[in-house]
């Protein structure tokens, strides 16, 4: 009897700093949010209950009704961007590498060292090279004799996001490949040269071998990349400002979280119940994304 | 040569091939940087390519002589190290208990702690400032500290109970009959088997600490308590024309991470992995 409480009491003592801590200082307060959603109010605790009044604002009103639209689709676009230049490319670097190639190791840690890197230090670095007047890109692309190719990269609507989707996977890279390295280098020698002795082809064992069990992998860098992609927001403010310029094409949900909820220099009136309702809509559709490419990455084992 | 081997060196050529130029496409801009760093704003103009010459130290001088530099550097680290012993000792007496003791609802409390990692803490931030006001901890180191330390706890418990569990029942349970209280069997048995999982974990959570700027941001409006990231912002609109001083700005934002990185390669690797792969 003895023995057990005595187990019990350890039990405590053990969970009770980490679980403290944790709920108090981020669960809690992430459930907070979607409580303040129902809320309105001036200063920094909305206290007059509201109902729903803030989502038929968000979803209906001129003017927050056309920023939401804008960063759901600019959200949505951002990812499907970062996919394809950082996953899919970083896929490819990852085939590369573990093809029995000297130097796979030094590669590795190098495609990995802008990962290191604050967001906003790398966002500034590329706001400085992809300056319109003196960057150090258009005056690099005109040494090569390719003025024809000289945009203005952070200036021009249509193509702002996507530069900054090239400057995230520039950023992030590293970490598909180190995921999918570990992958490949885990899958048996044997199997490999199985299907090498069967006459398989690269592409077949890339489709037949490599995808399928790199399934579960290409899961999470995709979550990874979800949740991190709709709760980024330190690439737009260093590159291009709290309001996702040019004509809020850059716009995301973490930029408009933060305007909502924080306000901005130019703009001080800040609405923290409207905030409080972005970050739940956030929570939601991460909620949602995670589960459902959970469920399609375990489908496909 | 027969046609075979000739199609391997082609294919082997194209492999390097794109492993290099993706290198050119890291480096180029990281190098261009520090180049810049080192030469006056109009050489940067004038000759963006060139090696600078003579190299001009002015810019950092500026940066750590006027802009009291190493004070933001000594703000990071203060928060970081803070932070990272927290997590480590709550991590791993949490993890503990969730890897070797058997008890109703141990699963529930590992997915409790798990589900930190799907979730940014970042949607929680109104909360997080109201009870840093309240706690007149608003504009204090503590308040980074407190709120890293609970955001890096799953991923400690993640990484350290997996490491936990593969270590033998057989040695605690013999101390214990040797009479060894709970504590000490935690402290001399244990941690000395755990410090390399330790070590993993911390430097885990040292990156998204050391670089967080989204807390700095809405938690610190004091210049001089500025962590390197806002520090890096704020220098970088108070200067938007002085280029040279704005390319030092980054480079001393970006080599201390860069080189820690180089120097732990092998942790960030095994950290970031070990969850994933294992499955």
């Amino acid at each position: 009897m003895i023995r057990t409480r005595k187990r019990r009491y350890y039990l405590l003592l053990y969970l009770a700093p980490a679980a403290i801590l944790y709920a108090v200082f981020m669960l809690i307060p992430i459930l907070q949010s979607l409580r303040y959603s129902l809320f309105t109010g001036r200063g920094l605790v909305p206290d007059e209950f509201v109902g729903f009044d803030n989502y038929v604002k968000l979803f209906t009103q001129f003017p927050f009704r056309d920023r939401f639209i804008n960063v759901l689709k600019n959200n949505f676009y951002y990812f499907a961007l970062v996919m394809v230049f950082q996953n899919a490319f970083g896929f490819v670097l990852a085939i590369l590498i573990t093809r029995k190639i000297k130097g796979s190791k030094q590669f590795k840690t190098l495609f990995f060292i802008p990962t290191a890197l604050s967001a906003v230090i790398v966002g500034f670095i590329f706001k400085l090279v992809l300056n319109p007047v003196w960057g150090i890109f258009n005056i690099a692309l005109k040494s090569l004799g390719l003025e024809v190719l000289i945009r203005s990269w952070l200036g021009d609507p249509t193509i702002a996001l996507p530069v900054l989707a090239i400057v995230t996977a520039w950023h992030n890279i590293g970490i598909p490949v180190i995921f999918f390295t570990a992958g490949i280098d885990s899958i048996s020698v044997d199997l490999v040269e199985a299907s090498r002795i069967d006459g398989v082809s690269v592409w077949g064992e890339i489709r037949h071998i490599i995808i399928p069990i790199l399934a579960p992998i290409i899961g999470i860098v995709t979550i990874l990349t979800f949740v991190g992609n709709f709760s980024e927001f330190e690439i737009v403010y260093s590159m291009q400002s709290v309001y996702g310029n040019p004509e809020y094409s850059t716009d995301i949900f973490g930029a408009l979280f933060y305007r909502t909820t924080f306000g901005s220099q130019v703009n001080s009136v800040n609405d923290v119940g409207l905030g409080a309702t972005i970050a739940s809509v956030m929570f939601i559709i991460i909620f949602l994304g995670v589960t459902l490419i959970q469920r399609f990455s375990k489908r496909r084992t | 040569m027969t046609h075979n081997t000739i199609k391997k060196i082609t294919s082997k050529t194209l492999i390097y091939l794109v492993l290099i130029l993706h290198s050119i496409m890291i480096i180029a801009p990281l190098l261009l940087m520090i180049l810049s760093s080192l030469k006056k704003s109009r050489a940067i103009f004038q000759e963006p390519f060139g090696l600078p010459k003579p190299v001009h130290w002015g810019n950092f001088e500026k940066l750590f002589v006027q802009q009291n530099y190493l004070s933001y550097f000594a703000n990071s680290i203060i928060v970081t190290l803070f932070a990272l012993a927290t997590i480590i000792v709550f991590a791993s007496l949490a993890s503990y208990a969730i890897g070797k003791y058997s008890f109703k609802g141990n699963a529930q409390v590992y997915t409790f702690f798990i589900l930190g990692l799907m979730i940014p803490i970042r949607l929680g931030t109104i909360n997080i400032m109201q009870m840093f006001i309240t706690m007149d901890l608003f504009n204090k180191l503590l308040a980074l500290v407190i709120v890293y330390a609970a955001m890096g706890i799953p991923a400690g418990i993640m990484i350290l109970t997996g490491f936990i569990r593969d270590i033998p029942d057989e040695l605690s349970d013999a101390a214990r009959i040797d009479g060894c209280s709970e504590t000490g069997i935690f402290i001399r048995i244990i941690v000395p088997l755990l410090s390399p999982a330790i070590v993993v974990a911390a430097v885990y959570n040292l990156m998204p600490i050391w670089n967080d700027f989204w807390f700095p941001l809405v938690l610190i409006n004091k210049d001089q308590l500025s962590t390197i990231p806002l520090a890096t912002a704020r220098l970088f609109g108070k200067h938007e024309t002085d280029f040279g001083l704005l390319y030092a700005i980054l480079t001393a934002a970006a080599i201390p991470p860069i080189a820690l990185f180089v120097g732990l390669s092998k942790y960030f690797i095994k950290g970031l992995t070990s969850g994933a792969v294992k499955g």
